[in-house]
């Protein structure tokens, strides 16, 4: 039994049992399938997270921010401003208590590099209804390619805890034809 | 190390157990079953807050009771019962006496300590900061230190434990190798010295840190390492309830393990691969190279996965084997139909190993996976995937075992049998419902950690799609069974062991039975006899579900917005 010792004391050289070895097989199998899709992804597929980033102190990162949104500014918004960056061009958001500042608009099918970073505490960067879910960090910079592929109004939902006021933490960003 | 030890021989097993061994298990259970009371309390605030009907708690409350659910219930109620099944694996399974029970009692004394003092951190609402305690983000000192407090005294129960296999060995109380079911608590202690040394790298500072004697902790680098103490605890959870699904197997069954081998090879593997889940934390944080995450989170081409399939099938099997011996012999699940569904030590065994496995596992890999993980990151998928493994996989077996420990630790007989009998299913379905409909919501992007799904007082308004709140609304009548189910069994041990008839020295316990063939099966054939359909169609209809559900998530993987 298996809260008493061994019945064969030398149980290590015991056979394995066939059912048992074919099932490992089958398991260890499945483990490489598993392993490979996701370098499979890296070269077929579309979603894949990069790791560009770069240590960055806030004052650094919001200034950059704001240069974006004097320059690109269109019209504002419930006290945002709503920037409408180049096509292909660099676009900052900024996760701070608790506000995703600021609004962005970008066009439809066309890339952007995205930088997210924080202010003070840690974020959850979560573009609903799409459900991408990136953390957000203060101190790092993190830059990412993004394609939306669809257009319309979509919010930026705070998903890492970042106190009181984290379920008011609420962005948006719209994607226009 | 004054006194001899005090020794006792168990009238059912024939074990001698000892006399502190034995205080020890009792201490630490009944610690145990109070910080999983107190936790479970917490944990059903939370749930009925979340239900978007009833909304129970202010925000302030909500994240200050998530917090304290988090710590007793993921830390305390488990680790404390692990202690429990530690001593038991060594002192009781080996006969032998146990290493320096004050040392044992020390650990116990700073655990308890420790727990007091960070609940205390949290009740005040100073340190509300969640389990995970995010740097920056800063809590009262004592939140650390309680925490602290606990690792120590718990590494002191795993010395404890090693030193007793050493007493055991050189006092020769057994004969051959050590049991599977002690082999595999050896791998829980194992795990718990790396978990506990990476919660010290990291706590320690962070201390200092919030006592204002360093200044700077790196989010990114205090993430790394607390989640080498984070989610390794939950290996420990899992090679401490798999020894302990193979301990329920023996002792209700007297099922003998396919392979001493194989199932030993298993539990190897979680030793060697499963600390690298670390990264599971980190497949969507800025920096990481694809070759690390790919690396890491896969466990090393997923060879701690596949120590859990290997006992996925083994355990299963050893009971499917141990019963048609017994002449369960018809059809293909004749074994599994007459099996003791009304003994709460195997009905909630058995719950355990479906649901760890169905629920638990395959959405683990899923969510594991470096790409998919960006779509399920801190959405409500993941605590819905470990509810699935540390309450309806760990818990329910613990819980389980329990069943066992009252009459043979305790010596007492158990009461309200009829409860128990239903307690691990109300349990066990509550439980696996909140499971589902975490994960259900998750997938439709509602965020973890978060009092207002409604958005009312943001500023930008946003409306998670009408199905999320149905998927809440079930979450926590689900919690609500799942409470019950905790309830009853709080009730059933404290009425049990504190006013349970007491058994008399050489007295048997009736309940739960024990089939009076079951020590003969323990010498059946050899490995080639094995004959066990019921439990490869059962593992088939397992692979064939993760392997659809896997490819499933690529396919919604596909949909979301390029990025690169």
């Amino acid at each position: 039994m298996a809260i008493s010792p061994p019945t064969e004391r030398i149980w290590w050289k015991e056979p394995i049992a066939r059912v048992e070895l074919i099932w490992i097989v089958i398991a260890f199998v499945w483990g490489l399938v598993m392993f490979s899709m996701m370098i499979y992804w890296h070269g077929a597929g579309e979603q894949n997270l990069s790791s560009e980033a770069y240590k960055i102190k806030p004052q650094a990162f919001a200034q950059k921010a704001q240069t974006m949104i004097d320059q690109y500014t269109v019209r504002q918004e419930g006290g945002f401003p709503v920037v409408r960056p180049p096509v292909g061009s660099d676009v900052y958001l900024i996760a701070r208590l608790w506000q995703w500042w600021p609004i962005l608009e970008l066009e439809k099918d066309q890339s952007y590099r995205l930088h997210l970073s924080s202010m003070d505490w840690q974020h959850g960067f979560s573009l609903q209804p799409v459900n991408i879910n990136v953390q957000v960090h203060p101190g790092y910079e993190m830059v990412m390619k993004l394609k939306p592929n669809q257009s319309g109004e979509y919010g930026v939902v705070c998903n890492e805890f970042c106190g009181i006021g984290h379920h008011t933490m609420v962005g948006r960003i719209y994607v226009v034809e | 190390m004054t006194k001899p030890a005090q020794f006792r021989s168990c009238p059912t097993t024939g074990l001698r157990v000892e006399r502190s061994a034995e205080n020890l298990i009792k201490a630490n259970a009944v610690a145990a079953v109070v910080f999983l009371a107190v936790g479970g309390f917490f944990g059903l605030l939370v749930a009925l807050t979340r239900w978007p009907a009833v909304h129970f708690l202010p925000a302030d409350l909500f994240y200050l009771a998530l917090t304290a659910h988090g710590f007793d219930v993921l830390l305390v109620w488990i680790i404390f019962f692990e202690m429990a099944v530690l001593y038991f694996a060594s002192a009781v399974l080996l006969s032998s006496r146990l290493a320096g029970p004050r040392w044992a009692w020390t650990g116990f004394a700073l655990m308890l300590s420790g727990a007091v003092i960070t609940n205390v951190a949290v009740l005040r609402g100073q340190s509300t900061v969640m389990f995970t305690s995010y740097v920056p983000m800063m809590a009262h000192p004592t939140f650390y230190l309680g925490i602290i407090l606990f690792a120590v005294g718990a590494l002191i129960g795993c010395c404890v434990f090693f030193g007793t296999l050493v007493v055991a060995k050189q006092e020769k109380t057994y004969e051959g190798s050590i049991p599977l079911v002690t082999f595999g608590a050896m791998t829980a202690a194992i795990i718990a010295v790396f978990t506990i040394a990476s919660g010290a790298i990291i706590l320690i500072p962070t201390l200092l840190w919030s006592m204002g004697l360093v200044t700077y902790i790196d989010p990114l680098l205090y993430k790394t390492i607390w989640w080498a103490m984070g989610h390794s605890s939950q290996q420990i959870n899992v090679s401490a309830h798999v020894s302990v699904w193979y301990a329920i197997a023996a002792m209700v069954f007297g099922a003998k393990p396919i392979s001493e081998k194989v199932s030993r090879m298993a539990f190897l593997m979680y030793i060697l691969f499963l600390q690298l889940a670390s990264a599971h934390h980190l497949l969507v944080e800025p920096g990481f190279s694809p070759e690390w995450k790919i690396f890491n989170t896969s466990y090393a081409m997923y060879l701690a996965v596949l120590g859990s399939m290997v006992h996925g099938l083994t355990v299963p099997g050893s009971i499917e084997a141990a019963q048609r011996r017994r002449g369960y012999t018809k059809g293909l699940f004749e074994w599994l139909r007459k099996a003791p569904w009304g003994n709460p030590a195997f009905s909630g065994m058995f719950m355990s190993l479906v649901f760890f496995g169905f629920l638990g596992g395959i959405s683990g890999v899923v969510m594991g996976t470096e790409q998919i993980n960006l779509i399920m990151h801190n959405t409500l998928y993941v605590p819905g995937h470990f509810h699935a493994t540390v309450v309806t996989g760990t818990t329910l077996a613990f819980m389980a075992i329990t069943y066992i420990l009252i009459p043979l630790i305790f010596r007492r007989e158990l009461r309200m049998k009829a409860l128990a009998k239903w307690q691990p299913y109300v349990f066990g379905i509550g439980a696996a419902g909140i499971s589902l409909f975490m994960m259900g919501a998750g997938t439709l992007g509602v965020a973890r950690r978060h009092w207002d799904i409604t958005f009312a007082d943001a500023q930008l308004p946003f409306d998670y799609p009408s199905a999320a709140y149905l998927m809440m609304g079930l979450n926590g009548m689900f919690a609500v069974l799942a409470a019950i189910g905790g309830l009853m069994f709080v009730v059933i041990v404290v009425s049990s062991v504190f006013f349970g008839k007491r058994l008399a020295i050489d007295e048997k316990p009736s309940y739960p039975e024990v089939p009076p063939t079951a020590r003969a099966v323990g010498h059946y054939g050899s490995a080639e006899s094995i004959h066990i359909p019921g439990t490869a169609v059962l593992v088939g209809i397992f692979f064939i579900a993760f392997v659809l559900y896997y490819f499933v998530n690529w396919k919604y993987l596909s949909e979301v917005w390029p990025l690169s």
